[in-house]
């Protein structure tokens, strides 16, 4: 018999498991809210790092390793973060026989842009939409095994839960049809959840609104355990908008764009002297706490209000078409301006969860048969993600997830099959719980619960974080848990009904909030994305540990511990980007 | 200030199953600026409340990225489809008119079926064909730049649908595979590795649906939110399927 795995989730990493899962003889089924071929990985924007070491600048793997190390603060686990840049340059080989549409130098080899937090050019493009394509390039594989029978795919079904045999086993899920609103349970060998980040929960920000952290948020309820969820990556560059911050990449800083205000009369471009060794290139988190800190302390935004200049209007025209096409076009089509003309104007922007489900190393969960990869495990980016990191760790975490899934199909101590009766039980709780939000008739609206979760999220748990007003939050946070049981549905329909499911994702997300502020509210020192005026400084005396989340049925709130990892392979030393990184 | 007073007004076909009849609500959200369609459903849904005051479900409609990229908020908008997030109010006419794109069949109100686009790219061998993930301790083939900036113009194809929607020939009851999916067989036939399948796709588009059902109408590159130039590509492949039938003939 073939081995059956379910991959929840068809971005970068779902799709890079499930190539894996079928060229080692198994067969997948393909779970995910949206076609595919729509899932977030194609947001990203600059690219995806490897050494390729093509700019005579003496390019290393081990200058990458130490560029994520140093860029996380030393919170990352070392061994696992050399893998993945050991294996970087062998994963863009394998896109480019793919046909990955990359950029290419005059002689026909693939170009190297610079990124933040990294000295040497590193960073592999295609374009501005870098993960559109290396997304587009695996669905197509995808769909060849989709031909050959191997892979089925349930698009537009929302995962809700898993499924654990008697021995505690994860055997299978529950999953909704969002249009005929099926509720229905799968078996399988081994569950991979790649379900991307939980950005929703803080309302507007660069994600999509797919991105709402529901499934991560239920299995943590399940009893998985979250690693460092506090660590939220603020992006220093977006276009801040009411329905969404639309990122403007960091490919514009590579390219040489200058961030900027006005003091006295004339433009101070504060990166570059505040950070003269990395300039405008700083790590995202020193970028975006520079300008909180010109903006909100020294109230020198343009106008007034909470925004600086990113300006590209120095750089030749037909340079920046090249490298940086879509994305002016996405400025100019949003805000009305031509960045090629004028400065754009931006503010950082919640952008990118560093933590989420915990994992070894192999990918699995503390839940045997369930894994996790992607943006929604913790592994790779400690307390900062660098630029250009992101693709790279959806792309490898999915080649260490698909082939442990299988050994672990083939080999795990998985226990009893799920019998006729327990799929169906479980199936019929969902089925139940559904069915009782559709005739909730209290006064709150679930979007505009949202709505509040996310400016609370947003005010207090961003760029500068305050105890008492962490303690002031998690306090909110609970209070609209305890109004989302004050819903009102309208929508009873039993074909297409969004409105239903969106109260359950709601509830989920909210349960999340509380995850991600209350273990901000116990890291009392700064680290990366992390940053506390009370506490301004590192303390890897006490705080060189990664946090655990796990639920509490009995509260509904995490307890938090802390917990060592590996970081044998390079000692941890202050980071400071006004100079130049030594080792 | 008078203008945080302004109004937009959406006239909204609804539609509550694939198989109802659809019916008009309309809507008053609040202006400011910047506002998008897809920004103005999301205040419908807070309180779904049509111009008259009376009390309704939230619209139904599908949306991702909200940044032009993932392809999925398409709808007609006063006419003409095109993605909805990238839709700014201030563009527009009004009363906006909102419809789904009824090329595809409707799922629910402004939400629709497009399940045949990602089909369509079974039929052209819309992949290169890879021995595997797997290290070949081999370059991938260098690719003339110019050749590549082409590719990467078609692979922005975000499988949206406009072009669908705009072509007098695709409807539910053609088989015509469309723009989009034409001009993916191109972007794989152009490259180094992709090329080796070349014949098969070009004899997928010389079956019945394929090249022949095009009707030049040139529609689908003016409807294009990435100005994708499907015409030219269109008619490359018209060159190529034409060799290719020369060499099926005497190779029969």
């Amino acid at each position: 018999m073939k081995k059956k795995i379910i991959v929840v989730g068809g971005g970068l990493s779902g799709l890079m498991a499930t190539l894996k899962i079928c060229e080692a003889g198994g067969e997948v089924e393909l779970f995910s809210y949206c076609p595919v071929k729509r899932s977030h990985s194609l947001c990203a924007q600059g690219g995806m790092n490897a050494c390729m070491d093509t700019k005579g600048e003496n390019d290393s793997v081990h200058e990458h390793f130490d560029d994520t190390v140093y860029g996380g603060d030393f919170l990352a686990d070392q061994t696992a973060i050399k893998g993945m840049c050991e294996a970087a340059p062998k994963l863009i080989k394998m896109f480019d026989r793919m046909g990955v549409t990359f950029t290419r130098t005059p002689e026909g080899l693939l170009d190297l842009r610079n990124f933040g937090g990294q000295k040497n050019k590193r960073t592999l493009f295609s374009g501005s939409t870098t993960g559109q394509q290396l997304l587009y390039a695996l669905d197509e594989q995808v769909r060849a095994w989709e031909v050959k029978g191997a892979v089925k795919k349930y698009e537009f079904w929302e995962f809700i839960k898993i499924i654990k045999n008697k021995e505690n086993v994860c055997r299978g899920i529950v999953a909704q049809d969002m249009n005929s609103m099926e509720v229905r349970a799968f078996r399988a060998d081994t569950v991979i959840l790649a379900t991307g980040g939980p950005g929703m929960v803080f309302g507007r920000c660069t994600a999509s609104t797919i991105c709402n952290g529901s499934a991560v948020s239920a299995v943590y309820q399940q009893g998985a355990l979250i690693g460092n969820p506090e660590f939220i990556q603020i992006h220093p560059t977006a276009i801040p908008g009411s329905d969404k911050n639309r990122l403007m990449s960091e490919a514009c800083r590579g390219e040489g764009g200058r961030v900027w205000v006005y003091k006295d009369g004339k433009p101070w471009y504060f990166l570059e002297e505040m950070y003269p060794a990395y300039g405008n290139l700083v790590p995202r988190d020193v970028a975006s706490r520079a300008i909180y800190d010109v903006c909100v302390n020294q109230k020198l935004g343009i106008n007034g209000e909470n925004k600086v200049y990113l300006d590209l209007s120095h750089i030749p025209a037909d340079y920046l078409e090249r490298k940086l096409g879509g994305i002016l076009e996405i400025y100019t089509e949003f805000v009305g301006d031509d960045p090629r003309k004028v400065p754009m104007q931006i503010y950082p922007s919640v952008h990118y969860s560093m933590g989420g489900i915990w994992v070894d190393a192999k990918h699995n969960t503390n839940i045997p048969g369930l894994m996790a990869s992607g943006e929604c495990d913790y592994q790779y980016h400690g307390a900062n993600r660098l630029g250009a990191n992101s693709l790279l760790s959806a792309a490898y975490s999915g080649t260490v997830s698909g082939p442990e899934a299988m050994r672990w199909a083939k080999e795990g101590e998985k226990g009893s099959e799920l019998t006729d009766e327990e799929l169906a039980k479980a199936a019929k709780e969902c089925r139940d719980e559904y069915e009782a939000i559709l005739k909730m008739s209290g006064s709150e609206n679930a979007h505009e619960l949202h709505h509040e979760l996310g400016d609370l999220m947003n005010q207090y748990v961003t760029i500068e974080r305050v105890n008492k007003d962490l303690d002031y939050c998690f306090d909110e946070v609970k209070k609209i848990l305890k109004r989302w049981d004050n819903i009102g549905i309208v929508d009873k329909a039993g074909w297409a009904n969004q409105e239903g499911m969106f109260a359950r994702q709601l509830r989920n997300m909210i349960l999340y909030a509380l995850v991600v502020t209350k273990a901000a509210r116990m890291r009392d020192e700064s680290r990366g994305a992390h940053y506390k005026r009370e506490f301004p400084t590192r303390d890897d005396e006490r705080f060189m540990k990664i946090t655990i989340a796990e639920y509490d049925q009995a509260t509904e709130e995490p307890k938090i511990s802390y917990d060592d990892f590996d970081h044998s392979l390079v000692k941890p030393r202050p980071r400071n980007y006004a100079v130049a990184k030594k080792e | 200030m008078a203008e945080t007073k302004k109004k937009v007004h959406f006239i909204i076909e609804r539609q509550d199953g694939p198989n109802s009849q659809p019916y008009t609500e309309e809507f008053e959200v609040d202006y400011r600026p910047a506002l998008n369609v897809v920004a103005s459903l999301m205040e419908i849904q807070k309180n779904p409340v049509t111009k008259d005051g009376k009390k309704t479900t939230a619209v139904v409609w599908e949306c991702n990225c909200l940044e032009k990229v993932c392809g999925a908020c398409m709808m007609v908008i006063n006419g003409k489809a095109q993605q909805a997030c990238a839709a700014l109010i201030d563009h527009l006419e009004q009363p906006i008119r909102l419809t789904a794109a009824r090329t595809f069949p409707v799922v629910r109100d402004l939400m629709i079926d497009r399940s045949v686009m990602f089909e369509s790219l079974k039929k052209i061998h819309g992949w290169v064909d890879v021995d595997g993930t797997w290290e070949v301790h081999n370059d991938a083939p260098r690719q003339n730049p110019k050749t590549a900036t082409i590719a990467y113009e078609i692979s922005r194809c975000m499988t949206c649908g406009c072009c669908m929607d705009a072509c007098p020939n695709v409807n539910q009851s053609s088989e015509f595979i469309g723009p989009a999916p034409m001009a993916q067989a191109h972007l794989f036939n152009l490259h180094p590795i992709g090329e080796y399948q070349k014949e098969e796709r070009l004899d997928a588009l010389m079956e019945k649906g394929g090249l022949a059902s095009c009707g030049n109408s040139q529609n689908c590159v003016q409807a294009c939110p990435k100005e994708i130039k499907l015409t030219e590509y269109i008619a490359k492949l018209n060159r190529d399927t034409n060799k290719q039938a020369l060499r099926n003939l005497f190779n029969k």
